[in-house]
């Protein structure tokens, strides 16, 4: 990628493409290319200071800075929704820094960064899936000592995952981790999925797109190069399973996908919709309709109205 | 007929320095399957220091422990690949601390404590590994009631039979104990040894068991070896070292003690 | 069964200035099956010394202590742990003044442990701690309790309940009698008369002449072997 300088338009000197210095960029690039060798295993990087804070995806946003090139055109998302102010936010920031193309169509962009979800629609060979990850460390939860955790990857002794995963069986009655469900890679490497519902763990296994992981405080890079095995952790007698839902999407009608809880008034009145508002918007338009529905305008706030 | 079997341990020339300090020095012996060895010696004898030795977490300066492995037959332990050697210690080994919480996961339930080693050689049926749990907590006097309860609400004595618990769950052959009845009453440490007496009984376990209570040594140990200065002074029959002691130290360990 | 050679002792007082004081030197001794015999000297004669060599539990300064063991003569004085072990497991008993037990255990596992640890299945085991703990007259309500809260004449009796539940080929018995009323006296004496009906060679210490001329069939005295006894 060449090194371009950005101009603002007062013509003074403003940002290197994509706020990093291509210095950095190839550092994390190579920390890139070898979390893509060994699937799952977690990279140290020199993590940089980003302007914006520790737990807004400073790790994301530094791994999008070292893949994204002029012709890219980038989607973020948080949770599953492109208008919240931390996805927002990192769209302006890169649409600022990179003077790279926006969009809000999963089927458009060729750079997807996410805090939680996986769009509903499949991805494909020609994308890549940025996630911004706060805790990389699957045994943190058991294991406070880095060196041990190190260890235990190194020699495979992932015992300790169960006993998570035990825990909850015994106080739950079932596997209670409903996000950063732990998943088996390639048949080697435990990976933090964090905190990605487990709802979109199947959706991880044998994926077309590149998946990228990015901790921006714990300085850790790990991937999922494309058709990767992924294989959420479980009990013989308690297999994993993903969350379902009795209730439909309110705007769109889907059963399919991962479904947001709103509430709507003081009565406790609610209503389920889809996460991924693209996937939502985009049935909606090609004429789905769920129960709530009154062919009002989309959008968050327009939906609350719809709902009085 | 006298059984004769193979030694399931076997130390030679064992010695720790640290730069021109001497923890333990020429040790060499045999443990047999069903065996209980008692390492008695005032404290800075290097009786801690020849334990964590032999068990694998710190390499000696010179000297071998050998093991005679389930799978492989006699292995040397330093010589095995970190892998191997993790393996065995959770597996055919066993570690009772003397402190429980350095033993347990004070984070996570009973159950879990004692299912983790089953976890990790890679049971993965949950209703198996919790009934194997409650099987363990029934042999160490734990009412099963408190199987999902967190050791940190437990008595000391109880911790301490859960940490047994937890190590004996893979049926160890050779389990390490490091003063396993220090910090307990009087009355918890009889019961405790009432328990390992008859566990060790009833699984043939290997013990080497390190303390400075004489009484423990004599009633837990078939033999026993004395330590001062990093050296053994004295291995024999327990009651033939407690009753006949040869070694002036040993004398002067065994006239000490506090006759009630 | 059992043959004691030239056996020396000598006890090393390192604490009190390395006093060395001898006992006895030159001590040989022999015991048979269907044998009683008594050992005797008067008190500090080394009796006790000895009998407790004879279960290796003192070593010996020199000579030798053969038994008859699996078939075979082991010298115990030289002997390693282990087969002393096995030979008291298997062959030799001894019933000690001392109870010596993990707090806590009831009296009928203490009485049927030396059983069940040669093998023997747990109820019959039991069966016979029964047996001899009610010849010995213990009530049954003290049979789940510790001994260690017993008295003492009590605690002699789970003693020799223990002592003399397995079939010894050789037993050693240290004042069986001591503290035990003329019922229970006689108990005992009966216990080692039916053990001498099997067979087994016996050595014994006992305080009183009635239980010595009643059972015994033979005696030994220790004090003829004292360092400087005849100086």
């Amino acid at each position: 990628m060449e090194q371009t300088v950005n101009y603002s338009a007062d013509g003074a000197t403003a940002y290197n493409f994509a706020y990093l210095d291509e210095q950095t960029k190839r550092m994390i690039r190579r920390a890139l290319l070898k979390a893509v060798a060994i699937p799952a295993y977690q990279v140290p990087f020199a993590g940089r200071e980003m302007p914006m804070p520790y737990g807004w995806g400073t790790g994301g946003v530094q791994v999008t800075a070292a893949v994204i090139g002029p012709n890219d055109t980038l989607k973020v998302i948080d949770q599953g929704a492109d208008d919240t102010t931390n996805a927002v936010s990192i769209r302006q920031f890169f649409a600022k820094t990179a003077n790279v193309a926006t969009t809000e169509k999963t089927t458009e962009a060729s750079i997807i960064q996410t805090r939680h979800r996986i769009p509903e629609k499949e991805l494909r060979e020609d994308q890549v899936l940025v996630y911004q990850v706060p805790i990389p460390e699957p045994l943190r939860f058991l294991e406070p000592r880095e060196t041990e955790t190190r260890k235990m990857h190194a020699l495979e002794e992932y015992g300790l995952m169960h006993v998570k995963l035990y825990e909850d069986i015994a106080r739950h009655g079932h596997i209670a981790t409903t996000y950063a469900y732990p998943v088996m890679v390639d048949d080697r490497y435990v990976m933090d999925p964090s905190p990605t519902p487990k709802f979109d763990n199947p959706k991880m296994n044998d994926m077309a797109a590149l998946q990228l992981f990015g901790a921006g405080r714990e300085k850790r890079i790990y991937a999922l190069p494309p058709y990767t095995k992924v294989k959420s952790l479980d009990f013989e007698d308690h297999p994993f399973e993903v969350q379902t839902w009795k209730d439909e999407c309110g705007m769109c009608g889907a059963h399919d996908s991962y479904l947001d809880e709103v509430i709507l008034d003081d009565q406790g009145n609610r209503m389920f919709v889809c996460s991924d508002t693209d996937y939502c918007t985009e049935r909606q338009e090609a004429g789905h309709r769920g129960p709530q529905h009154h062919d009002q305008p989309l959008g968050n706030a327009a939906r609350e109205k719809a709902a009085e | 007929m006298t059984q004769i079997s193979n030694p399931l341990l076997r130390v030679d020339n064992l010695t720790m320095m640290y730069g021109d300090r001497v923890g333990c020095k020429d040790v060499s012996f045999e443990l047999r399957p069903g065996e209980v060895l008692g390492i008695v010696g005032e404290s800075g004898s290097g009786k801690s220091t020849l334990l964590r030795s032999i068990s694998a977490q710190q390499e000696p300066t010179k000297g071998t422990v050998q093991y005679n492995t389930r799978i492989d037959g006699v292995c040397d332990v330093y010589q095995m690949s970190e892998a191997q050697r993790r393996l065995l210690m959770r597996t055919d080994w066993a570690f009772v601390h003397q402190n429980p919480r350095d033993g347990l996961r004070m984070n996570v339930s009973a159950g879990a404590n004692i299912g983790e080693r089953l976890m990790a050689i890679g049971d993965r049926h949950y209703g198996n590994i919790r009934s194997n749990a409650d099987a363990w907590l029934g042999k160490v006097e734990i009412a099963s009631e408190r199987i999902d309860d967190l050791p940190s609400t437990f008595s000391g004595g109880m911790q301490q039979r859960l940490q047994i618990a937890r190590n004996l769950v893979t049926s160890p052959r050779l389990v390490f104990m490091d003063e396993p009845t220090g910090g307990l009453d009087v009355s918890v440490q009889a019961r405790l040894l009432d328990l390992l007496r008859g566990l060790v009984h009833d699984l043939n376990l290997a013990v080497i068991i390190v303390t400075h209570d004489l009484a423990v040594a004599r009633l837990l140990s078939h033999r026993l070896m004395v330590m001062q200065q990093g050296k053994v002074i004295e291995h024999g029959l327990t009651d033939q070292v407690l009753d006949d002691p040869q070694h002036p130290y040993t004398q002067l360990l065994v006239s000490s003690i506090l006759q009630n | 069964m059992l043959h004691a050679q030239n056996v020396a002792k000598s006890f090393t007082l390192h604490t009190q200035g390395s006093v060395t004081i001898p006992v006895f030197q030159g001590v040989d001794f022999t015991l048979s099956g269907g044998e009683c015999i008594a050992l005797t000297g008067e008190s500090g004669s080394g009796k006790s010394t000895f009998m407790r060599m004879l279960y290796a539990n003192y070593t010996c300064s020199d000579g030798s202590i053969r038994v008859f063991h699996d078939g075979d003569w082991l010298d115990i004085t030289t002997a390693s742990p282990h087969s002393i072990l096995e030979v008291r497991k298997r062959t030799m008993g001894y019933v000690s003044q001392f109870l010596r037990v993990i707090p806590r255990v009831p009296t009928l596992e203490i009485v049927a442990e030396p059983l069940v640890a040669l093998g023997a299945a747990r109820d019959h085991a039991m069966d016979k701690a029964r047996d001899l703990l009610t010849r010995l007259r213990i009530p049954e309500r003290l049979w789940q309790l510790s001994p260690l809260t017993f008295s003492g004449g009590e605690q002699q009796r789970v003693n020799i309940a223990r002592g003399f539940i397995a079939d010894y080929p050789i037993m050693l018995l240290d004042e069986p009698t001591a503290s035990l009323d003329a019922q229970n006296r006689a108990t005992v004496l009966a216990l080692i008369e039916e053990a001498k009906g099997r067979g087994a060679a016996i050595a014994g210490i006992f305080h009183d002449h009635e239980t010595r001329d009643a059972v015994c069939t033979g005696s030994f005295d220790v004090t003829s072997f004292k360092v400087g006894a005849n100086d």
